[in-house]
């Protein structure tokens, strides 16, 4: 029987890697991920888990000590943060394309310059085109759950992608949180030993990474394209089975009193809690406004987000990350390019927010509500901007 | 990419691009990056073999007669055999196609 507890939402994670019975981890300690590697590390140093942990020099050399390992039939864990996963970068592509079924958790974290250790969605929305699936929990107990159902997607041989699973650094890592733990033997049950489909062998000789020529390079990008988009019919039927083994549903797309709202925000990660917070209490005052919020980025569930947004009027979009002499954040990017050419697409507010570890708070959902009713009442709608920089928006008065 | 022609599909490569079978770089034919290959004067050749061990593709074979035959699939033109060859009997003429 499962057990709730009181944990920090890092160690649950690392217990839930754990619980995993996973055969290797390779990692190097960044703020604010360390806990999870670190408990790793003392889980494996106890032999309390049958695993190797490899300490290695740096996180380029964790994603490649990674892809070794999860080559060679490892069941394969790691987890970054900000400059971390950007000092990953070149091997991200490669895990990809080689379709490795590495699982990393990504405690998000803001990246440098300035440096900043606090949470934003930079780190992992400037590795958006690697071709990892891309998975976001909004607590330690979704992040603790997605765990083991992270591997079960990786390993899928429908699916065979690294998958990147994704939580607010600090707000939710090293946040204490009442958690139902689930023990090896629950997860057994759900999560089978890795079979790897294809794996370095002595005996069986292969190449994995040849040269692409020009001839190939493009049909190599069509097939993992392809692999990416087959993915979600797995992954859609994976979170089922968990929900119904284990009773807690999570769905690509995540809606919240969206049924009777014209204005609905749109946003990832913890910020939708504390928006549901808010949206129970301007309900009471007669506000009509809902939440979609995407658990899954990659593939980018298309036809579930614009069933989530039918009918409504206008989207206010919560980017927490954005390109700078470009066009305004991700998020909201994207949700343009699925709503563009539709039949009464909703209006789109965007908005900036949340960066390096701003506080997302009521009074800043209040701001978004009045430019998503400003919008609703005929309003123009405002080009995308950062609403909590002091001195206002450059080029707007 | 092994043994491919006509080029594949993107649905005929092997999970992750993988090359499964051993010996396949034989079937890329790497000699078509050559811009000059290397004419032997067999008058002035004496058999002496030095291009052979000196060719980095390992490209270059006696062949029944006793002189060096180029395997032109896999000569890159790079031309060491024709700084090696002491007697001078070896130049490059450029590929014309």
């Amino acid at each position: 029987m499962a057990v709730r507890k009181g944990i920090e939402s890092s160690l649950a994670i690392a217990e839930a890697a754990a619980a995993c019975n996973v055969d290797c981890i390779a990692a190097y300690p960044i703020t604010p991920q360390t806990h999870i590697v670190e408990h790793l590390s003392e889980l494996v140093n106890d032999g309390e888990l049958d695993a190797e942990f490899i300490p290695v020099e740096s996180e380029h050399s964790a994603m490649s000590c990674c892809c070794g390992t999860a080559a060679a039939g490892a069941r394969t864990f790691t987890a970054t943060s900000s400059q971390g996963l950007a000092l990953m970068h070149e091997i991200m592509f490669i895990a990809a394309n080689l379709r490795l079924p590495i699982v990393m958790t990504v405690a998000n974290r803001a990246l440098s310059a300035p440096i900043n250790i606090w949470n934003d969605h930079s780190d992992v929305m400037t590795e958006r085109d690697c071709g990892w699936l891309q998975i976001f929990a909004e607590n330690g107990q979704e992040a603790t759950d997605l765990v083991p159902v992270c591997h079960r997607i990786a390993e899928d041989k429908r699916v065979l992608l690294p998958i990147m699973l994704n939580f607010d650094g600090f707000i939710v890592s090293h946040v204490v949180e009442p958690i139902e733990m689930l023990d090896r033997d629950e997860i057994a049950t759900f999560l089978p030993d890795y079979e790897p489909q294809q794996r370095l062998d002595v005996d069986y000789p292969i190449t994995m990474g040849p040269v692409g020529m020009p001839e190939v390079y493009t049909e190599a990008k069509m097939a993992h394209e392809a692999a990416v988009q087959n993915a979600y019919g797995p992954i859609c039927e994976i979170l089922d089975e968990f929900g119904k083994k284990f009773g807690r549903t999570y769905k690509p797309v995540e809606t919240y009193k969206t049924e009777d709202a014209d204005i609905v925000f749109v946003m990832m990660g913890a910020t939708a809690e504390t928006c549901m917070s808010w949206v129970d209490k301007v309900r009471e005052t007669g506000k009509k406004v809902g939440i979609v919020r995407f658990r899954l980025w990659r593939p980018l569930p298309v036809a579930a987000f614009k069933e989530a947004v039918k009918g409504k009027k206008v989207l206010g979009i919560i980017d927490r990350h954005f390109s700078p002499g470009g066009p305004g954040g991700p998020v909201a990017q994207e949700v343009k390019y699925t709503l563009y050419g539709e039949k009464d697409a909703p209006k789109v507010v965007e908005v900036v927010a949340g960066l390096g570890g701003r506080d997302i708070d009521f009074d800043t959902f209040d701001n978004i509500f009045d430019r998503c009713q400003k919008v609703l009442d005929g309003g123009t709608v405002p080009p995308f901007e950062l609403i909590q920089a002091r001195g206002g928006h450059y080029g707007k008065i | 990419m092994a043994k491919q022609s006509p080029a594949p599909n993107w649905q005929d490569l092997a999970l992750g691009c993988a090359t499964l079978e051993a010996g396949s770089s034989k079937y890329q034919k790497t000699g078509d990056w050559r811009s000059s290959r290397p004419i032997w004067n067999f008058e002035q050749c004496v058999k002496c073999g030095v291009c052979t061990v000196y060719c980095p593709e390992g490209c270059l074979k006696m062949n029944a007669d006793g002189y060096p035959q180029v395997d032109l699939d896999y000569c890159k033109g790079c031309a060491i055999c024709v700084t090696e060859c002491w007697t001078g009997c070896i130049s490059m003429e450029e590929e014309k196609d």
